[in-house]
């Protein structure tokens, strides 16, 4: 069964996708928006005044995309960086304890593959729950582990760490364990009459091998800790971080906010895995363009 | 047995010339893709008749695979004019003139053997007794009576074949096109399956056009030898073979078989096809 | 197969027991001799199973491990005291369960029973309808596929406060939430699958002048399938995860996420527990239940056949 290239002249397809999107969304706004401006508008409001209304609430049922960018723009470009009117802050705020739990969850899923294909005990009783955790809603976790580590005097971005590391662990250790043993037996047997120890193994041909599983891992790693950290930032009233906007947004019914802060956490995301996809082209570069 | 490729053979040499299966004149065909352009075959002339058994052989690029799909309509010829039973091959393949074997058994593995036989007869729409009837005849005909109700995965290659062959005959084609089928095969494999497809085509009189790279199978299995050279592809020669129709796998040693493949490979030298 | 992990895990089970009962007893010293053969004699059955083979040795291993773990936090948790509102105890989590069944039901109800299957099956379906429908246009493919796995790799829970915006407090907001999340997979992965169909196989449903319809519903669908079970198997998780973080952003007096958001803030974390574990065991099957159909469904698969 061959495999499809489907990628082949994306960027104008995907262009004019893009710009549809945007004028059914501008429609959609109208459409959003309509009944709420009909109420207050003047009796002899023109369709073009009506229509031109509905781009411009200020607290509008679905804000037009030009309202979203001037916000953006204005959060953005007229504060200083470190300022907490500045998104720029926020996503810092959420991508440094997203970071930070990625980070020990590499170093920790890492381990513990190692571990799982290496000792048979670890792969038959702890491997099944890695597994089975991925199909619980983890997630969930988050208020309490917050509010626990709240109680021990522990806030800020260790309960967000936390909770990002716990959520990008275990697609990291699947992938890595997959990856160790991605290897041919025939590979293995060679390295054998060399007379090679498990960790010359490990060295030489499992971790260069599982280099390939590894980074698809990571880029879904990546995805959870963001969203980990976001919503790690609802249970407690947090102040920074893009959660924390998200949700200040719902509560003064600043929808223009909302979309602003959402459209940075998903710009910020993005960031996230074009810097996973950098690295992997970075390394597969070392070993001849492919990993 | 009868011998019906045989009666029908004598019959088209007492009738004179009938209505050829495929009519080949000047066909060519040139593939445009990424800046180049390969002439996959230049002006080809052919004449099949009913009841023949005709295998296309050559090198790589040869375009013998392209000619048997163009004659199939899976693709189209630049220029020249090709007709199948006297219609264009799309309006052949329409009226489901033909049978198709590949080079891979192409089953579906979500359907059992005798559903797989049965997958044109569905399309076709042949009612479900009759559809089920019909299978079941060409699995015993391919001997796999006992495989009926096994899944593709569970049958080694040379009986997914037989079953791909069973598929291509179930809606009874007058002309069976068949592209390296049993390639992807042992010797000894392959050796049995050629004695089953010449049984096979002597019991059924299909006209058979057979794509191979192996000489001693087209001598075995054809009444004429069609050999090809590449760049462009074109034939050197086509070779009536004049062996008996009731053949054996002891033929091979004969020399009158030594004598037919000697030709074959000087037309093949000819065309410079081991250069 | 071998006798010995068993008996070792008997004997383990049972001196668990009687260090927990021993330490309700107060008797500290008793306590420590019953749970020191308790972890010697499960980690033996452990080691034992897993060096055995066959179904139920595999079986036994993690859920020993699991069972183990279970009883450690039990013991630790009473033992050194440590505070209710930092880590309940099993027990205590178990008896919130049996206390608060019903609540616990009507969570459960409001959460999976209608926001998740409700959105489960709106997304999927939309997913798989507009997979079909862009299947025949290379063009719309290009275009949407790669902002469908964009879209997929952003935190799409984020829509919520906008859902319950446009569709108010109850589960339709967090059905909205769960349809988005399920959406883009299912697209993504429908158009893969479709594209399965080798090249062979798609030439010879042309022999048979198929139609377009015909090879759609008898070569691609079924070749697609593998594909569109790993949408639905991620999808079941991904549902149960929108449902519950979308009722993190506010909800009626109702729902599993709202539980577990608003008794976290009250410190009744066995209540808390309690729900996490519906929410678990509630992933767990509909994923384990998704992965029996595929397995019925997609049998021919060679991931299932085992590599010959």
């Amino acid at each position: 069964m061959r495999r499809p290239s489907e990628r082949d002249g994306a960027t104008w397809p995907v262009i004019v996708v893009i710009l549809a999107l945007i004028g059914v969304w501008y429609v959609g706004a109208i459409l959003l928006n309509g009944p709420q401006v009909r109420e207050q508008a003047a009796e002899d409001a023109s369709f073009r005044d009506f229509v031109v209304q509905t781009w411009s609430m200020e607290r509008p049922v679905l804000p037009a995309p030009h309202q979203i960018a001037a916000e953006l723009a204005q959060s953005l470009f007229t504060h200083s960086v470190t300022s907490p009117r500045n998104l720029l802050y926020h996503a810092w705020v959420t991508v440094s304890a997203a970071l930070a739990g990625l980070g020990i969850a590499l170093a920790l899923g890492l381990l513990l593959a190692v571990g799982i294909v290496h000792i048979r005990v670890l792969d038959r009783s702890l491997m099944p729950w890695v597994i089975a955790s991925q199909t619980v809603p983890v997630l969930a976790i988050a208020p309490m582990v917050v509010v626990v580590l709240g109680n021990l005097g522990i806030t800020g971005l260790l309960p967000k760490a936390a909770i990002s590391g716990y959520l990008a662990f275990f697609p990291i250790t699947v992938g890595m364990v997959k990856g160790l043993r991605a290897p041919d037996p025939l590979q293995i047997d060679l390295l054998r009459t060399y007379d090679a120890r498990p960790w010359q193994i490990l060295s030489l041909l499992r971790f260069p091998a599982s280099l390939g599983f590894l980074f698809p891992s990571l880029r879904v790693a990546m995805t959870l800790a963001l969203v980990g950290a976001i919503v790690a930032e609802l249970p407690t009233g947090a102040q920074a971080g893009l959660g924390a906007r998200l949700l200040a947004g719902s509560y003064y019914g600043q929808t223009i906010q909302i979309w602003a802060a959402l459209f940075m956490a998903a710009v910020t995301s993005m960031l996230g895995l074009a810097a996973v996809s950098l690295t992997e082209a970075l390394v597969a570069q070392r070993r001849g363009g492919r990993l | 047995m009868t011998d019906a490729a045989l009666l029908s053979l004598e019959a088209n040499k007492a009738a004179g010339p009938a209505p050829a299966v495929v009519a080949a004149r000047g066909v060519s065909l040139v593939f445009e893709g990424g800046g180049h352009r390969v002439t996959a075959l230049a002006g080809v002339d052919l004449t099949i008749a009913a009841g023949d058994f005709v295998s296309l052989i050559g090198p790589s690029g040869c375009g013998k695979t392209t000619l048997l799909r163009a004659i199939a309509d899976l693709e189209r010829p630049s220029s020249g004019e090709l007709l199948v039973n006297g219609m264009t091959p799309s309006e052949a393949r329409k009226r489901r003139s033909y049978g198709y074997v590949f080079q891979a058994p192409a089953l579906y593995p979500w359907r059992s053997v005798v559903r797989n036989v049965m997958l044109p007869l569905e399309i076709m729409g042949v009612p479900r007794a009759e559809r089920l009837a019909r299978a079941r005849h060409y699995l015993d005909l391919v001997g796999l009576r006992e495989f009926t109700h096994k899944f593709p995965w569970q049958l080694s290659g040379g009986m997914q074949q037989r079953v791909s062959i069973a598929r291509a005959l179930a809606f009874e084609p007058k002309l069976l096109l068949m592209d390296e089928p049993f390639g992807a095969l042992d010797e000894i494999t392959r050796d049995r399956l050629n004695l089953h497809l010449h049984e096979l085509w002597r019991r059924t009189a299909t006209t058979v056009v057979f794509v191979t790279h192996s000489i001693s199978e087209a001598v075995f299995l054809s009444t004429r030898i069609v050999v090809m050279s590449a760049r462009p592809g074109r034939i050197v020669e086509i070779i009536d073979n004049d062996l008996p129709v009731s053949r054996d796998l002891g033929l091979r040693e004969t020399p009158a078989f030594l004598a037919v493949a000697r030709r074959v490979r000087e037309a093949l030298r000819a065309g410079h096809s081991y250069d | 197969m071998k006798r010995a992990p068993l008996y070792w895990a008997t004997l383990g089970l049972i001196a668990a027991t009687l260090a927990r009962w021993l330490m309700s007893a107060d008797k500290i010293g008793a306590t420590l001799a019953a749970a020191l053969i308790a972890v010697f004699a499960l980690f033996r059955a452990m080691v034992g199973f897993a060096r055995a083979e066959g179904w139920f040795a595999r079986l036994a291993t993690p859920v020993i491990f699991g069972l183990l773990l279970l009883w450690l936090w039990e013991m630790l948790v009473i033992g050194f005291a440590v505070p209710f509102v930092l880590l309940p105890p099993p027990s205590a989590i178990a008896r919130a369960f049996a206390n608060h069944l019903a609540l616990l039901a009507q969570d459960f109800a409001q959460t999976y029973l209608h926001a998740v299957i409700a959105g489960y099956a709106l997304g999927c379906g939309a997913g798989f309808l507009v997979a079909l429908a862009i299947d025949r246009s290379p063009f719309l493919k290009r275009g949407l596929l790669p902002m469908g796995n964009m879209i997929s790799a952003m935190p799409i829970v984020g829509i919520a406060p906008i859902m319950v915006m446009w569709f108010g407090f109850d589960w339709p907001s967090k059905a909205a939430v769960v349809v988005v999340m399920t959406f883009f997979p299912m697209l993504v992965n429908t158009t893969a699958g479709l594209a399965e169909a080798g090249t062979i196989e798609t030439d010879l449903m042309r022999t048979y002048a198929a139609s377009y319809g015909t090879t759609l519903l008898k070569l691609r669908l079924p070749a697609a399938l593998p594909h569109i079970f790993t949408a639905l198997k991620l999808n079941s998780t991904l549902a149960l995860i929108g449902a519950v973080v979308a009722e993190f952003f506010g909800t009626p007096i109702l729902g599993m996420g709202f539980r577990i958001s608003t008794e976290a803030a009250k410190m009744n974390l066995d209540l808390v527990w309690a729900t996490i574990t519906v929410a678990a065991l509630a992933g767990s099957l509909s994923f384990g239940a998704l992965a029996l159909l595929e397995r019925l469904i997609t049998f021919w698969h060679p991931s299932f056949r085992g590599s010959s």
